[in-house]
C-alpha cells in the first residue's frame, strides 16, 4: 500500500539525499578535493538534459508516433560529435573570458552589450519558465496518479485542487530552498557550483537507473524480451504504423529533418545545458570524455521508451490511460508498488534536475544580467504562478518543443558569434527579436489559444481573419507540423535579419576586439606562455634589434648582456632563453616602444598570428606618430611658408637697396659732375692769376651756371624725398625701348621734376598716386604726369602755365613753390620744338602731357646748336636720370 | 720742349669740363683734341694718333668702357696711354676701368695741378719733381 505519506516521506528522503550529496560536495571543493573534477561527472550532468519531459513524455510520443521521439535525442548524439570544434570554441571563450551564463556570452561577444544580454535573458526567462513549470506539473500529476494505487485514475484538473494541498507548490519551495542553498553560493567568479554539479550527476544515475528498471520490467517482466514486444505490435492494426520510421512523424522527413536540428541546437543553447557545458566545466579535457559517455547515456535512456510505449498501449487499449504516464502506470497495473515508486522518485530526481540546474541558469542571468536580485527568491512562487496558470492544454513533449524552438533562437548569435568575425551587435539585436517574434506568435500564442487564454479562431482563421497571418500556417506556409513550421520562419527570419543587418552596418571598435577575442581564442592564447618557450635564435633576435637600432649598436649591446653572465657566443645557432629574449625585447621597446617591440619580437620567435589587443595596442602607438607626424608637418609647412615670405621680403629688401645704391650713384654722379667743374675753374683761376678778362669772365659764369645746375639737383633729390614722406605712389610705365630725342637731358630732368612735384604736391596724403607714361607717337615721344589730387577748376586751366600762377586762393593759403615752375616748363618743352597741355576735371585729378619731336639722324648730334649742347640721349639713360621713376612700386 | 708736343685726345660730354681740361692742358704745353662720345673719339683716335687718351666714362653712344675696351683691342694703338675719369669713383668701377686696360683712374672732381702733374708723369716717369 502506497499511502501518501509514504510517498512524500521518500520524497523528502530523496531530497535530502541530494542536500547532502550537494553539501558534500560543496565543503570537499571548499577544501581543495573536489569531486566533480572527474569527466564522469561532467558527463552526467550534461544528462539533465533528460527531463521529466524525456521520463515521461517521449513514451507518450512513442505511443502515437512511434519513432517520432527520437530526433530529440539523435540531435544531441549529433550536435555532441561536432562539440570538439564548437563547444570546446565556447568552452575556452568563456574561460578566458570569465563569462558567467548564455546571457553574458552573447552581451561579451556584441562589444558587452547590457541590452543584448538583457534581451537574452527575458527571452530565455519567457522560454523556459513554462518548460520549469512543465516539471512541476510532471511531480505532482505523477504524485496525483501514485497517491491513488492501486487504482490509475488519472489526475483531476489542477485547479481543482486547493493551493496550499497543491504537491506543485511544495516542491517548488523544497526546490527553491535548494537553489538558494547550492545556487547562491559563489566559490569565485566564474559561478562554479560543485555542490550542484554533484547532485545533478547523481540525479542523472537515479532517473536512469529508475527507467531502464521499468523498462526492464515491461520489457521481460510483461512481456518476453524485444522480440515479443514488437511482433505484438506489429500484430496490431493500430501499432503497425508507428514501426515504419518516417511515418510515424507528423510532416514525414521535413519534422525529422527539424526536429534533429533542433535538438541539436537544444543540447548547446538551453540555458541550462549551457550552465553545465560551459559554466560548470572545471575542465576542458572532460570534453572530451563526455563525447562518447554522453550518447551512451541517451542510448541507455532510450532504448526501453518503445517497449514501453507499445506495452502500454497494449496493456490499455481502451486508450483511457495518458501515454505520458505509462511508465508509471505499467508498474502500478501489475501491483509493482515498490517500483512504481522508483519510478516516481526518477521522474522525480528528472524534473528537480532540470529545474535546479535551470533556476540558476536563470538567476544568473537575471542576478547578472538585469541586475534584479530579488527576482532569486520570488523565482519559484512565480514558477508556481505559472504554473497554474499556463493550464495544460499539451501534452508534456510540445511545451518541451516549444521551449526548444525557443532556446534555439539564440544559436544563430551565439554561433555566428563564434565563428564569424563580421557579426555585429545590431545583427544579433535584431535576429534575435525576428526569431522570438516569430516563435512568440507560431508556438507561444497557439499554445495560449489551446489553453482557451486567446479565442481560438485566432488560431484558424488568423488574427482579425486575415487567414495570410494564420499563426500555424503563415504566409500559407502549410502542411507541416506545428514546430517545422514555427523553425522555419523564425530561422528564416533570425539568420536573415542577423546576417543582413551585420553585413549592412559596420561593427564598432569595440564589438570588432571582443570579435577576435571570440573568433580568435585559440589562436589567441598561442602567443603567450608558448612563446617564451619558442624556439628563436639568438641571431635572428639580433637581426631584428639590429634593424631598430643600428648594426653596431645592436653588436655592442649583445656582446655586453654575454659578457655579463659569461655566455659563450655561438652566432646564429645559439638557443635564446625567456631572459634573453626579454632582454631583447626591452632593448627594443627603447626604440619603438614596448608593444611593438612584443610584435617585433614574436615575429621573430615564430611566425604568429598576431595577437588583436596587440595589433590594436601597436595601431595606438602608431596612430600616436601619424599625428605627431602630421603635426610636424604641419609645422614644416608653417616654416616653409615663412621662409618663403622671408626670402620674398629678403628680396623685396635686396631690390630695395639695390635701387637705393642706384640712386645714391646716379645722384652722386649727377652731383660730382657740376663740381668737378666749379672746382676746376676755381682753382684754374686762383692758380693763375693771369688768365685773360675774357677767358676769366666765362669761367666764372660757368661756375655760376654750374652752381646754379648744383642747387637744382640737390632741391629735385628733397623733392623725391617727398615722395616718400607723403606716401605717394609713384607708378611709371615705360616702353622698352624708346627712339632718342634730340634735347638737352638737364632741361627735361627739370621739366619732368617740375611736372612730378608738381602733381605730386596735389596728390592726397597717404593714398596719392601718380602715374607717369612714355609713349611713343607718330613723329614724336609723348609723357603723361597724371595725379589723383583735387583737378584743376576748369576757368583756371587756361592760366596754369602763366607765370606766378598758383592754384588756390593765394590770400587764404599759398602752397609751396614760386609759381616759375610750369611756366618755365613749357618754354623748355616748346623750345625743343614739343607742346605741352593740361587735361583735367575738377575733383578727378590733373594730367599734364608734353611731347619731343623724334630726332630723325638719332646719334648724329653734338652738331653746335647753342642751347642743344649734348647728344641725343637713350631713354634708358633718360629714365635712369629720374631716380624712382623707373621703381614701379616706389612710394 | 725740344720734342713735339704730346697730343692729348680729351673725351667727355660735359662741355664745362671739356673746356677747364682742354684749357689745363693746352696750357701745360700738349696739343690737345676734343671729342664729346665714344663713337666720336674712336675716330679721332685714327685721324689724330694722340699719345694720351682722358676718358670719361659715362657718356653717350659709347660708354668709356667701351672706347677703352676697344682701343685696348688693337695691337697697333699699344702705346697710347688712357686716364679714365669718372664722378662715379667706387671701388668697382675703378677696377673695371683698370682692368679692361686703362692705366689711370682718376675720380671727379679732380685736382687741377695733380692731373696735369700726373699726365705729366706718364711722358716722363723720372724727370717729375714730385718723383
Amino acid at each position: 500500500m502506497l499511502q501518501g505519506w509514504v510517498i512524500v516521506v521518500t520524497s523528502f528522503a530523496y531530497l535530502g539525499l541530494l542536500f547532502g550529496i550537494a553539501y558534500y560536495a560543496d565543503h570537499r571543493a571548499d577544501s581543495g578535493r573536489p569531486v566533480v573534477n572527474s569527466p564522469y561527472v561532467y558527463s552526467l550532468s550534461l544528462a539533465v538534459y533528460a527531463t521529466a519531459w524525456t521520463f515521461y513524455g517521449s513514451v507518450g510520443r512513442a505511443a502515437s508516433d512511434g519513432v517520432g521521439f527520437l530526433p530529440i535525442y539523435i540531435g544531441p548524439t549529433l550536435a555532441i560529435a561536432l562539440w570538439w570544434i564548437v563547444m570546446r570554441k565556447i568552452l575556452r571563450i568563456s574561460k578566458q573570458n570569465r563569462i558567467t551564463s548564455l546571457a553574458d556570452f552573447a552581451a561579451s561577444r556584441y562589444g558587452k552589450s547590457a541590452l543584448l544580454g538583457g534581451m537574452v535573458t527575458i527571452f530565455a526567462v519567457i522560454v523556459i519558465v513554462p518548460y520549469i513549470s512543465l516539471q512541476l506539473k510532471a511531480i505532482s500529476n505523477s504524485f496525483a496518479i501514485l497517491v491513488q494505487y492501486p487504482q490509475i485514475v488519472m489526475p483531476a484538473k489542477v485547479d481543482a485542487a486547493p493551493v496550499l494541498r497543491d504537491t506543485a507548490l511544495w516542491v517548488a519551495l523544497i526546490l527553491a530552498l535548494f537553489t538558494i542553498a547550492f545556487g547562491t553560493r559563489h566559490l569565485d567568479a566564474a559561478e562554479h557550483h560543485p555542490g550542484m554539479v554533484a547532485a545533478i550527476a547523481f540525479e542523472s544515475l537515479v532517473k536512469l537507473l529508475a527507467f531502464v528498471a521499468v523498462g526492464v520490467f515491461v520489457t521481460w517482466g510483461i512481456y518476453d524480451g524485444f522480440g515479443d514486444v514488437f511482433a505484438r505490435a506489429a500484430a496490431e492494426p493500430k501499432l503497425a504504423p508507428l514501426l515504419t520510421p518516417l511515418e510515424g512523424v507528423a510532416g514525414g522527413y521535413a519534422s525529422w529533418v527539424w526536429l534533429t536540428i533542433l535538438s541539436m541546437l537544444a543540447i548547446m543553447f538551453l540555458p541550462r545545458q549551457f550552465q553545465v557545458t560551459v559554466i560548470e566545466n572545471a575542465n576542458e579535457s572532460h570534453l572530451k570524455k563526455a563525447i562518447w559517455v554522453f550518447p551512451l547515456y541517451m542510448l541507455a535512456i532510450n532504448i526501453f521508451v518503445l517497449p514501453i510505449a507499445f506495452g502500454g498501449r497494449l496493456h490499455f487499449p481502451a486508450g483511457n490511460i495518458d501515454a505520458d504516464t505509462f511508465v508509471l502506470t505499467l508498474p502500478m497495473a501489475e501491483q509493482k508498488e515498490m517500483l512504481a515508486l522508483l519510478v516516481f522518485i526518477g521522474g522525480l530526481s528528472a524534473a528537480t534536475g532540470m529545474v535546479i540546474v535551470e533556476t540558476i541558469a536563470l538567476s544568473t542571468m537575471v542576478c547578472n544580467d538585469l541586475l534584479m536580485p530579488v527576482l532569486l527568491r520570488l523565482k519559484r512562487l512565480r514558477i508556481y504562478l505559472y504554473f497554474r496558470l499556463a493550464g495544460e492544454a499539451y501534452a508534456l513533449v510540445s511545451i518541451g518543443l516549444i521551449s526548444f524552438a525557443g532556446a534555439a533562437q539564440f544559436a544563430p548569435a551565439i554561433l555566428g558569434g563564434i565563428f564569424w568575425r563580421g557579426a555585429t551587435r545590431r545583427g544579433a539585436l535584431a535576429g534575435l527579436l525576428a526569431g522570438f517574434a516569430v516563435w512568440l506568435y507560431t508556438l507561444l500564442l497557439p499554445a495560449l489559444a489551446r489553453s482557451g487564454w486567446l479565442p481560438i479562431s485566432f488560431l484558424e482563421q488568423g488574427p482579425a481573419g486575415i487567414e495570410l497571418l494564420r499563426p500555424l500556417a503563415l504566409f500559407g506556409l502549410g502542411g507541416l507540423d506545428q514546430i517545422t513550421h514555427a523553425m522555419i520562419w523564425s530561422m528564416f527570419a533570425n539568420i536573415g535579419l542577423y546576417v543582413g543587418v551585420s553585413l549592412a552596418g559596420t561593427p564598432s571598435p569595440e564589438e570588432r576586439r571582443q570579435a577576435s577575442v571570440f573568433v580568435d581564442v585559440f589562436r589567441h592564447e598561442s602567443g603567450g606562455a608558448r612563446f617564451w618557450r619558442g624556439t628563436a635564435s639568438a641571431g635572428d633576435l639580433q637581426l631584428v634589434l639590429a634593424r631598430f637600432i643600428g648594426a653596431a649598436a645592436a653588436e655592442s649591446t649583445l656582446s655586453e648582456y654575454r659578457r655579463a653572465r659569461g655566455l659563450p657566443w655561438s652566432g646564429a645557432g645559439f638557443e635564446a632563453d625567456a631572459e634573453f629574449v626579454h632582454f631583447v625585447e626591452t632593448q627594443l621597446a627603447g626604440a619603438i616602444g614596448s608593444s611593438s617591440a612584443r610584435i617585433m619580437i614574436a615575429s621573430a620567435v615564430k611566425e604568429e598570428a598576431l595577437n588583436p589587443d596587440e595589433v590594436g595596442a601597436i595601431l595606438d602607438e602608431a596612430s600616436q606618430v601619424v599625428v605627431y607626424s602630421h603635426r610636424l608637418e604641419q609645422k614644416s609647412r608653417e616654416l616653409e611658408a615663412a621662409t618663403a615670405e622671408l626670402r620674398a621680403a629678403n628680396e623685396r629688401l635686396k631690390e630695395l637697396d639695390r635701387l637705393k645704391d642706384d640712386f645714391i650713384s646716379t645722384v652722386t654722379h649727377e652731383l660730382r659732375t657740376p663740381l668737378t667743374s666749379i672746382r676746376a675753374f676755381s682753382e684754374i683761376l686762383l692758380a693763375d692769376p693771369d688768365v685773360e678778362r675774357e677767358e676769366r669772365i666765362r669761367f666764372l659764369g660757368i661756375i655760376t651756371s654750374e652752381t646754379e645746375r648744383l642747387t637744382r639737383l640737390i632741391n629735385q633729390v628733397l623733392d623725391m624725398a617727398v615722395f616718400k614722406e607723403k606716401g605717394v605712389q609713384l607708378v611709371a610705365q615705360l616702353p622698352e625701348r624708346a627712339p632718342p630725342v634730340l634735347a638737352d637731358v638737364d632741361r627735361l630732368i627739370q621739366v619732368l621734376l617740375n611736372l612730378l612735384s608738381n602733381a605730386l604736391k596735389f596728390s592726397p596724403e597717404g593714398s596719392g598716386r601718380v602715374d607717369v607714361r612714355l609713349t611713343e607717337q607718330p613723329g614724336e615721344l609723348r609723357v603723361d604726369v597724371r595725379d589723383n589730387g583735387p583737378g584743376v577748376r576748369r576757368e583756371d586751366q587756361r592760366f596754369v602755365f602763366d607765370k606766378f600762377w598758383q592754384a588756390g586762393d593765394t590770400l587764404v593759403a599759398k602752397p609751396p613753390g614760386t609759381g616759375l615752375g610750369l611756366h618755365i616748363s613749357r618754354q623748355i618743352v616748346e623750345h625743343f620744338g614739343g607742346r605741352m597741355w593740361l587735361e583735367s576735371r575738377e575733383g578727378e585729378g590733373a594730367c599734364f602731357s608734353f611731347t619731343l619731336p623724334l630726332n630723325p639722324q638719332g646719334a648724329a648730334g653734338g652738331d653746335g646748336a647753342a642751347d642743344i649742347r649734348s647728344g641725343a640721349r637713350a631713354p634708358s639713360r633718360e629714365t635712369r636720370k629720374v631716380p624712382g621713376e623707373d621703381n614701379q612700386e616706389a612710394t | 720742349m725740344s720734342e713735339p708736343a704730346r697730343k692729348v685726345l680729351i673725351v667727355d660730354d660735359e662741355p664745362n669740363i671739356v673746356t677747364a681740361l682742354e684749357f689745363l692742358l693746352k696750357r701745360s704745353g700738349y696739343d690737345v683734341r676734343l671729342a664729346t662720345d665714344g663713337g666720336q673719339a674712336l675716330r679721332e683716335v685714327d685721324d689724330y694718333r694722340p699719345d694720351v687718351v682722358l676718358l670719361d666714362v659715362m657718356m653717350p653712344v659709347k660708354s668709356g668702357y667701351e672706347v677703352c675696351q676697344k682701343l685696348r683691342e688693337r695691337p697697333d694703338l699699344a702705346g697710347i696711354r688712357i686716364v679714365m675719369l669718372s664722378a662715379k669713383g667706387s671701388e668697382a668701377e675703378v677696377n673695371k676701368g683698370l682692368s679692361l686696360g686703362a692705366d689711370l683712374y682718376i675720380t671727379k672732381p679732380f685736382s687741377t695741378r695733380e692731373l696735369v702733374a700726373t699726365i705729366d708723369r706718364l711722358f716722363d716717369p723720372d724727370g717729375s719733381p714730385a718723383a
